[in-house]
């Protein structure tokens, strides 16, 4: 039998799918009951949270023994990264929706806002100029400027990706040492990131007044800078994963889709910081 | 496309399926393409009748003038999550559900590519049934906003509207897992010789399909998103007196709104484009054609998405450059109508029960196709946006189009799932109630429509009485016909002529070199297609 006829993996009956289904019900249920003020909503949410991480540990170590079981063929290591390059484009569109919102108001909402009738009738004296947070949001606020922390930041990314993919080279060449080294320079270079930015939010919070309600400044800065550190912060624990498979012997030369899905994701993530840089912080 | 045969049918005894749990375990665990087609077409048939009864309640309020049945509060939350109900519940679920009966089977692959996800993928739908449909009994009910949500409203619901976004996200879960399977699936799980353009047009209007899944739910999910964070956290993104626009919400839903009414037609175009041929006993008339069309409509449905908002406000540049690429849709839209015609023609043509629901669809589907080209026109939409007109539109496109489609897959594929041939009788007799009580219902509302009544309202004008009443007739005609539907799968999988593995005289396909009904598991040894 030639490679091509070799017979595709289809995994056994499952329970973790309903787990995780019954734990997306208890998480949105209890959102839902928590953004109202239902007293057992968190309760409920957080239920959900711990099943949701507990199916995924369940599910992914399954899906670790197989693989390390040697049940994928060469055919099941197509499907895993077609999957993963579409799920990064799903990912992609999802920042779209938000990058596209900060370019409408930019270019188009308060520019309409602050000319012609609405400048007339409306909202006198509101001149439209980014950033801005709206003609009748009272607090006055300081934008977050782009070459401080922002532009430490952008270097500490970029020099992940670059370390990243120096672990990938140790990988290859099967020096195993340098590719537990390049995935923990990683992690921590992430974990300075992420440091860094949260710093920067309570520096927002505390000295520039930056917050989430202010205006559709605060609104577009929050939420796209705070998606992009929730993607980071999924990377990091995907990257801190690949880590502990690599400490307990994992991935060969040949054979390391999970290695290489964590590291499109990490560079995933890396450009949308530099249209974050860009379009958030800079311009 | 023809000669599809292969050598190893039979080669390996079905399998007994002695691993793997019993009883309802065996459906909450299974990791089956078949098993969990099954589950998404009983799920999506539970939603058509809960939608339904939606629809009649609504009906039965509008059947004269002054207010009857239900509260105008009541009403507003009726239509919504009738909107949402069809459209997240009904149509999209039942297509995936024909996507993982029939891809795996059509390319000749053993299953789905991740058949674990696959079976979350389902299994998201009920909690995100469950909070769509308990947000009734929430304190100030479910969400009045209008299936398409706009703000400012939807900034202003109760909790009910939480609900929805959070079931909007899970069922956004479930249809990118879905869609990624699918195109994976396609992409790398076709049998040696089975080349792209040699795949059965239902897999290929699958594939795009899919690709606009995954490229349009995340936008959708993002702009929900906006609204929860403007609902609770103080954003501003639909708030002018934050730098905001409610507009902007249009623009970001509608961007995933039109590539979405795709998502629910070119499936359905798939399905039609099998039985045709079948029942004309004619390979498709222009199957290259027919790929590109599809990619071209799926292109082209990202630049066309404010046609749907020429009253609320735009330069007239941007009124020109969307009518202008609306109406371009139609021509890769009218490919496709020629096409089916053009197989038709001098084919040795038999009118079985899908044959008929598939020239069905060909006649009702293209009228609605003709009502959208007018709403394209600016100038005239700006009288018939929001009113009944639009209403008659797209049901003459998502219940004639989507709808008769999957009628007509299933009673075309129903031998392959329970090994029984439908029966013929009671198949004709819904198609004829349905068809006959579809038109009572919907034709009318165009010339509600163009007389100036509004959509979405629970009382009328007098002179608008009349059309009314024999929609709400109809409608009541077309839900209970769709009880027939029932009896006739009931009936089906209960017993009725056996089913050859090729169930009809000119079918062809991978498909139907298995036996009837499907074995559990198909195609685990790659099949070996003829050259052709
Ligand atoms: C030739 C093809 C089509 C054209 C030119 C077209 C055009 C349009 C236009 C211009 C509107 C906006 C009308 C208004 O709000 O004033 C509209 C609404 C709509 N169309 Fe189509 N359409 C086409 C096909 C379809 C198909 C295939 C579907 C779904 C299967 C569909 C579903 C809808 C829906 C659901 C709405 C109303 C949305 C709402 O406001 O709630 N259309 N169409
Ligand atoms: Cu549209």
């Amino acid at each position: 039998m030639s490679e091509t006829f070799e017979r595709y993996f289809v995994p056994q009956p499952s329970k973790f799918p309903i787990l995780g289904a019954a734990a997306l019900l208890l998480f949105g249920s209890g959102a839902a009951m928590w953004v109202n003020k239902v007293g057992a909503g968190p309760w409920i949410f957080f239920c959900g949270i711990a099943i949701l991480i507990y199916m995924l540990f369940g599910w992914f170590g399954q899906v670790v023994r197989e693989s390390e079981g040697g049940l994928y063929g060469r055919q099941v290591g197509k499907s895993f990264r077609w999957s993963m390059g579409w799920f990064i484009f799903s990912e992609v569109m999802f920042f779209a929706a938000f990058f596209g919102a900060l370019f409408y108001v930019r270019v188009l909402a308060l520019p309409a806002l602050s000319t012609g009738e609405n400048e007339a009738l409306l909202w006198q004296g509101f001149s439209g100029a980014w950033p801005s947070s709206g003609p009748r949001v009272a607090d006055a606020f300081t934008p977050m400027g782009a070459w401080g922390i922002p532009a430490i930041n952008t270097l500490i990314l970029l020099s992940s990706g670059a370390t990243l993919t120096w672990a990938h080279y140790g990988l290859l060449k099967g020096k195993r040492s340098q590719l537990k080294l390049g995935l923990l320079v990683t992690i921590l270079l992430g974990a300075i990131f992420l440091s860094l930015q949260a710093y920067e939010y309570t520096h927002a919070y505390a000295e520039l007044n930056l917050r989430l309600d202010s205006g559709i400044y605060g609104s577009t800065f929050y939420l796209l800078t705070g998606f992009h550190g929730l993607h980071v912060t999924v990377g990091a624990i995907m990257l801190t994963v690949m880590l502990f498979r690599s400490i307990a012997g994992h991935f060969t030369p040949e054979h390391h889709f999970g290695f290489e899905a964590a590291a499109w994701y990490w560079h995933f993530v890396d450009v949308v910081w530099l249209f974050l840089f860009v379009v958030v912080y800079w311009l | 496309m023809t000669a599809l045969t292969h050598d190893r049918i039979g080669a390996h005894p079905p399998h007994e399926h002695a691993h793997g749990p019993t009883g309802l375990m065996r459906w909450v665990t299974t990791t089956n393409h078949k098993d969990i087609g099954t589950m998404y077409l009983i799920f999506s048939f539970i939603m058509f009748l809960s939608g339904g009864v939606m629809a009649l309640t609504i009906r039965a309020e509008l059947f004269k003038p002054g207010l009857q049945v239900v509260e105008p509060e009541f009403f507003n939350q009726l239509t919504t999550m009738h909107g949402l109900v069809m459209v997240f519940g009904a149509i999209m679920p039942a297509f995936v559900g024909f996507a993982n009966w029939m891809i795996p089977l059509m390319i000749g692959a053993s299953d789905m590519a991740f058949a674990r996800m696959n079976n979350w993928s389902f299994w998201l739908l009920p909690p995100a049934a469950i909070l769509l449909l308990g947000s009734f009994f929430v304190p100030g009910g479910a969400t009045a906003a209008g299936w398409t949500l706009y703000a400012p409203l939807s900034v202003q619901m109760g909790m009910g509207m939480d609900l929805a976004i959070f079931a909007i996200h899970i069922m956004g879960v479930s249809s990118i897992m879905g869609a990624i399977n699918i195109v994976v699936t396609i992409l790398n799980m076709r049998a040696p010789g089975m080349n792209m353009m040699r795949m059965p047009l239902f897999c290929w209007t699958w594939l795009i399909t899919a690709y606009l899944l995954i490229a349009v739910m995340p936008v959708l999910a993002g702009a929900v998103t906006m609204i929860l964070t403007d609902r609770h956290f103080g954003t501003s993104f639909f708030n002018a007196a934050g730098g905001g626009d409610p507009v902007m919400y249009q623009h970001i839903f509608w961007f995933f709104g039109h590539p979405e009414v795709y998502i629910m037609i070119l499936p359905a175009f798939g399905i039609v484009s099998q039985i045709i041929p079948t029942f004309s006993r004619k390979p498709l008339f222009g199957y290259a054609s027919m790929v590109y069309a599809t990619a071209s409509i799926a292109i082209l449905s990202f630049t066309v998405w404010a046609h749907h908002m020429f009253t609320t406000g735009m330069p007239a540049v941007g009124q020109l450059f969307f009518m202008y690429a609306t109406m371009l849709i139609a021509v890769p839209t009218g490919v496709k109508v020629f096409n089916w015609v053009a197989t038709m023609w001098r084919g040795s043509l038999s009118f079985e029960t899908p044959m008929l629901w598939a020239t069905g669809f060909i006649f009702v589907f293209t009228m609605g196709g003709f009502t959208g080209l007018i709403c394209a026109i600016a100038p005239i939409d700006i009288q018939l946006q929001d009113t009944y007109y639009v209403v008659a539109h797209f049901h003459y496109v998502l219940v004639a189009g989507s709808l008769f489609a999957l009628f007509a897959g299933a009673y075309y594929w129903l031998p392959k799932w329970t090994g029984h041939m439908p029966n013929e009788f009671i198949g004709k007799l819904h198609f004829w109630c349905s068809m006959v009580f579809f038109n009572i219902t919907f034709f009318p509302m165009h010339f509600l429509g163009l007389a100036g009544m509004p959509r979405r309202i629970p009382d009328y004008a007098l002179q608008f009485a009349d059309f009314n009443a024999m929609a709400s007739i109809g409608a009541f005609g077309f839900g209970l016909s769709q009880l027939i539907f029932l009896v006739a799968v009931v009936k089906c999988i209960r017993g009725g002529k056996q089913a050859a593995a090729q169930s009809w005289e000119g079918a062809e396909g991978l498909e139907w070199t298995v036996p009837s009904p499907a074995p559990h598991h198909t195609f685990e040894d790659a099949p070996v297609l003829a050259r052709t």
